[in-house]
């Protein structure tokens, strides 16, 4: 059978602080650590960027290509709309018919979009 | 089968026998954190073991064999060395960001980490939302890797940045509605529910040709999820030398490919949760005699058991597939994962209505 939480702990929101606390324990302390034993030492050259041997030509934070953000903007839509999905899904069985009805009309909404992403070339690399 | 709750119980018991209630919550914490990190850092010792000596085997080559034996210790020198190399300090990056990312990375794979079934009363956050959970924090890995390749200040890093956020931007979604579809199944979205649920045979079984169906696209998105195997453009060596952790030297570095070894074991985690039961042992309705032999195995070999076999398989993609072009990579997401995705969604969902699963 399933039993309860670790340590009957009832509130997860604090394991998931821990969880979360050890996280940043981890790199402290590894940084820490790797700061004490190992070598340090100074050299102009050192703090460069990684090239090929020569300094970098031009600025490095540069614009970058447009199809980026349409991939971004169409991830944010379709997530946004997964998210309305999972209420649903959990509750399936107990919202019937009326839950199916509505939800087609959203799923149609969602399928439409990208329907129309698609003829509109947004899923093309260019 | 085995319920390891009287472990934690008796533990419970006698810490409170012995001090306030507040400082044994306290002490337990302690103990939650401290175990957490252990088990952290040896499976991503053992996972990076694992996968030299399985590409090793792949390339007919012997792999790390000089360290321990059978090279058993090879990822605990590799460790200590990375220690005591030298962290480079650069002097034209944005240092508040570039120190942050390591963080992230780690925090988000250490969060999704504790959410998964360990085992029968080994269950750390068990949030009655525990698989959306998940996949909420998984995607905090995503800034981490964004931030490391914007503060680093480098071509090569951005590149590799970008490439890597929109590649794992885009498989989010196949992730998020498998687990969508898996979840109609369940009707829970708690993790220790999900497990439970599957008590009789696992959804696998269960859920006819839509579940065999998502866990294929989820076994697909979730290598390229972790930026592995055919989907390893973002640290394409060839063209952008380490994608975008290249300006990370040392330890700063180690978190990368620790939180990438770990990201792995939690996807194929992921997908033995939602698909072969988590550490539910393997049941078959009818045939008590097999069941109760099954409950004999610990519920933690059971878990640790299928993650290591299905991270097998996803080693095995990366050494059968050649590498894919971007487009590619994201045409395969969007025009072919994405559409299979929400039909499937639909199958499953006549599927529960008809009640045509098992």
């Amino acid at each position: 059978m399933i039993t309860s939480a670790i340590f009957g702990i009832e509130n997860s929101g604090t394991l998931a602080i821990t969880a979360l606390l050890t996280g940043v324990a981890l790199v402290f302390l590894a940084l820490w650590i790797a700061k004490m034993i190992s070598p340090r030492s100074f050299n102009p050259q050192k703090g460069e960027a990684y090239e090929c041997g020569i300094p970098t030509r031009g600025e490095s934070m540069s614009q970058f290509k447009v199809g980026y953000y349409l991939f971004a903007t169409l991830f944010l839509m379709f997530d946004v709309e997964t998210v309305f999905l999972f209420p649903w899904a959990v509750r399936m069985r107990e919202l019937g018919v009326d839950g199916l009805i509505s939800i087609a009309v959203f799923f149609g909404v969602l399928v439409l979009g990208l329907v129309y992403a698609w003829r509109k070339g947004a899923l093309e690399w260019k | 089968m085995q319920d390891f709750s009287f472990l934690t119980t008796w533990l419970d018991n006698s810490l409170r026998s012995i001090m306030p209630g507040w400082l044994s919550v306290t002490v337990e914490c302690l103990l939650v954190g401290v175990g957490l990190l252990l088990v952290y850092a040896l499976l991503a010792l053992f996972y990076i073991y694992y996968e030299r000596k399985l590409c090793a085997a792949f390339q007919c080559r012997l792999g790390p064999n000089r360290v321990g034996p059978w090279g058993l210790l090879q990822s605990f020198a590799d460790m200590f060395k990375m220690l005591i190399k030298e962290i480079i300090h650069l002097n034209h990056i944005d240092r508040f960001l570039f120190a942050l990312a390591p963080y992230l990375v780690i925090i988000a794979s250490m969060l999704a980490f504790a959410v998964l079934p360990w085992g029968n009363g080994l269950q750390i956050i068990d949030f009655n939302i525990g698989i959306f959970f998940l996949i909420a924090v998984s995607s905090i890995g995503v800034l981490g890797i964004l931030l490391a390749g914007w503060s680093s200040n480098n071509k090569f890093t951005l590149i590799g940045s970008l490439r890597s956020g929109a590649q794992m931007v885009s498989y989010e979604l196949s992730i998020g509605l498998s687990v969508i579809t898996m979840v109609c199944l369940a009707g829970t979205m708690s993790v220790g529910g999900i497990v439970q649920e599957q008590e009789n045979l696992w959804f696998i079984f269960k859920g006819h040709v839509p579940a065999v169906i998502a866990f294929i696209i989820y076994m697909i998105a979730g290598t390229a999820e972790t930026n592995r195997g055919p989907f390893d453009l973002p640290e394409a060596e060839s063209e952008l030398t380490a994608g975008y952790h290249t300006e990370y030297s040392g330890m700063h570095f180690g978190f990368f490919y620790l939180a990438e070894y770990l990201n792995l074991f939690i996807v194929s985690g992921v997908a033995s949760l939602l698909f072969l039961g988590g550490w539910m042992p393997l049941h078959f309705p009818g045939w008590d005699a097999f069941n109760h032999i099954m409950d004999y195995i610990p519920s933690v070999v059971w878990f640790i058991g299928k993650a290591v076999l299905l991270s097998f398989v996803i080693i095995w993609f990366k050494w059968t597939f050649p590498r894919l072009r971007i487009d590619q990579l994201l045409s395969l997401e969007w025009k072919y994962l994405l559409p299979i995705n929400l039909v499937n969604l639909v199958l499953m969902v006549l599927i529960i209505v008809n009640g045509w699963h098992f």
